[in-house]
């Protein structure tokens, strides 16, 4: 099977603090990989490095089997879609902030195909009524929906979601993940999501990678999530109980 | 018809509205154009400026096409400049203070210019009748003031390359750097003849009526390409306007951005300075209007922001002529009197 994207040996330091170390792993069309782990832990780092936002010096990464060093910036916007942690808003509206993931494939101006891509995205995701509102006006679950449309129009083989339900209602929360899953699985797109909702992680992702101190401490299936996992990797002790078919992650009280 | 056409012709029409708003200014500026080449101490009737406009043999010709259209045009093509520096400015340095004013290079300017004037002798100056304070060597203080100007801001892009420092970092060295020449200037006044005083301080004054055929050409020479090349990176900016990371993440060089547009707006202002004194105001005021008006999209905001730039320094000098008529006064004073409350009412009434 032919990996979408591959990470080998990397690391990465702010200065002398090591912050990823000895990354591996492998991903495969249509994934839908959570990355777990501690705040610190390294989840947004790694994340950067990915798409080469941050320059790591040790290690390769390839995407579609080419090295993302010897890729341009515009290059590999094309091939993996980003969305931050948090992202401005402004005085645009939501087609123009849509539109702008077109920013990869426009010289000077927009195509009418770059239009068209827009406006099915927009219908996609729900957001056709407000493709003329200002994205300031919109709540926290909207503008989730527009920088992930954003992504989305960017047409990446890659989407790298950090977070993205962190600011969610639990409707939202259902709503955006759902989104993901089912958009990944029609356009055959990898998703890479950063997330600290374990539960949610666990009702939508097929795969799983656990950071702890930078490392990879664990990664596969849902099988690899288990109490004594929980404990090690956040410091928690936890049931793990499956109810209608997905297993839940419940605290130990005390 | 469908929903899709719904949207896409919706968004079209919205765009439209852009242009609209464009064209608007457009018209208003031709209609000041036009009221200003009649307004001056020479009192032309409309046929004489249409007859002087044709024919170079007609009576009021030499005052139009030596005096009063180089005028306009100087103010035009600086309030252009203007406008698009502290579009870009702002944008690139993700800061609503950003200006060519507040990177320290029109403080800059002005010690070039009073370096020239009081340590090369430039200005041993002749006073004569009511306002002129004549600089003897117009060309060297020119060159001095636009030398002044490129310093301090290439200092400050140069740290920003090596140390790869923040925009907010990049704002305050500005602050740092005005402060600096600041001082510098009052250094150099402080040992300075009364004269030569009189004339650091008239040059800071600035005004458009300085500006000669030779200066008007070299400025638009400059503003067209510098204009093409911010018009081509009109998408890089407005990924810039929604986040570092995001735009980033779409493919924009955010490093090589920022620098080429300070050092691109920082080239056109030291020039416009140099020429014609410190005109504040104008580089602030005329991208948060438009920002408000039109919104964030840099494919109207930067024309936009051009053309209403060119309309207040152009209004602001037609005033400056008319309003205290026959003494004119320098255009400076009057963009921060009429800018800043029409900056006040527009920060009022659209508060966000």
């Amino acid at each position: 099977m032919k990996m979408v994207l591959s990470v080998d040996k990397v690391e990465f330091s702010y200065g002398k603090a090591n912050i990823l170390k000895d990354i591996n792993f492998k991903v495969k069309k249509g994934d839908f990989v959570s990355i777990l782990g501690v705040n610190g832990s390294g989840k947004s780092t790694l994340m950067k490095c990915i798409n080469r936002i941050l320059k790591f010096k040790e290690g390769m990464i390839f995407v579609e089997e080419r090295d993302v060093r010897e890729m341009k910036e515009i290059e590999i916007a094309r091939k993996m879609g980003y969305v931050p942690q948090r992202s401005e808003t402004g005085f645009i509206t939501v087609f123009d902030a849509v539109l702008l993931g077109r920013k990869p494939y426009i010289k000077w101006d927009v195509s009418s195909k770059d239009i068209e891509l827009t406006e099915e995205i927009l219908k996609v995701m729900n957001l056709e009524e407000y493709a003329l509102r200002y994205i300031n006006e919109l709540s926290g679950g909207e503008m989730q929906k527009v920088v992930i449309a954003r992504a989305l129009v960017q047409q990446p083989r890659i989407l790298l979601l950090d977070e993205p339900t962190s600011d969610l209602d639990l409707k939202n929360q259902l709503e955006v993940m759902k989104l993901i899953k089912e958009v990944s699985c029609a356009q055959n797109i990898a998703s890479i999501v950063v997330m600290h909702d374990i539960n949610l992680a666990l009702r939508y992702s097929d795969k799983f990678i656990v950071l702890k101190d930078g490392q990879v401490f664990t990664s596969g299936g849902r099988e690899v999530i288990t109490p004594e996992l929980i404990k090690e990797a956040y410091g928690v002790d936890v049931h793990i109980k499956t109810f209608e078919g997905v297993p839940l992650v419940i605290p130990k009280s005390q | 018809m469908s929903f899709k056409d719904e949207t896409v012709s919706g968004y079209k029409s919205y765009l439209r509205n852009k242009l609209y708003i464009g064209a608007v200014l457009v018209v208003a500026l031709t209609v000041t154009i036009i009221f200003s080449i009649k307004v001056g101490a020479a009192n032309l009737s409309v046929y004489e400026i249409l007859n002087g406009l044709v024919n170079s043999q007609a009576a009021g010709a030499s005052i139009i096409w030596n005096i009063r259209i180089p005028r306009i045009l100087a103010a035009i093509i600086a309030g252009c400049c203007m406008g698009i520096e502290g579009c870009i400015m702002q944008n690139v340095l993700r800061n609503p203070l950003a200006s060519p004013y507040t990177m320290g290079i029109s403080q800059g300017a002005a010690f070039g210019a009073a370096f020239a004037i009081i340590v090369l002798g430039a200005g041993a100056l002749n006073s004569t009748q009511a306002d002129a304070v004549i600089v003897n060597n117009p060309y060297l203080t020119v060159f001095a003031a636009f030398l002044g100007a490129m310093i301090g801001v290439s200092i400050i892009l140069l740290i920003a390359r090596v140390r790869s420092v923040t925009p907010e970092a990049m704002i305050l060295a500005g602050v740092a750097m005005s402060a600096m020449f600041t001082a510098g200037t009052m250094f150099l006044q402080y040992f300075a003849s009364d004269t030569q005083v009189a004339a650091t301080v008239f040059w800071t004054f600035g005004d458009v009526g300085r500006a000669v055929w030779s200066d008007v050409w070299i400025m638009f020479i400059l503003l067209i390409p510098a204009l093409a090349y911010f018009m081509y990176h009109a998408w890089d900016y407005n990924s810039l306007e929604i986040g570092e990371e995001t735009a980033k993440g779409l493919g924009v060089n955010t490093d090589r951005i920022r620098l080429h547009g300070m050092l691109i707006s920082s080239f056109t202002s030291a020039v416009t300075v140099a020429f014609l004194g410190v005109i504040g105001f104008v580089g602030l005021i005329a991208p948060h209007i438009m920002r408000r008006i039109i919104g964030t999209d840099h494919r109207f905001l930067i024309p936009t922001s051009a053309i209403l730039g060119a309309l207040i320094l152009l209004v602001s000098d037609t005033v400056a002529r008319a309003i205290l008529a026959p003494i004119v006064l320098p255009v400076g004073i009057i963009t921060s009197f009429l800018g800043a409350p029409l900056f006040f009412y527009i920060i009022m009434k659209m508060g966000r």
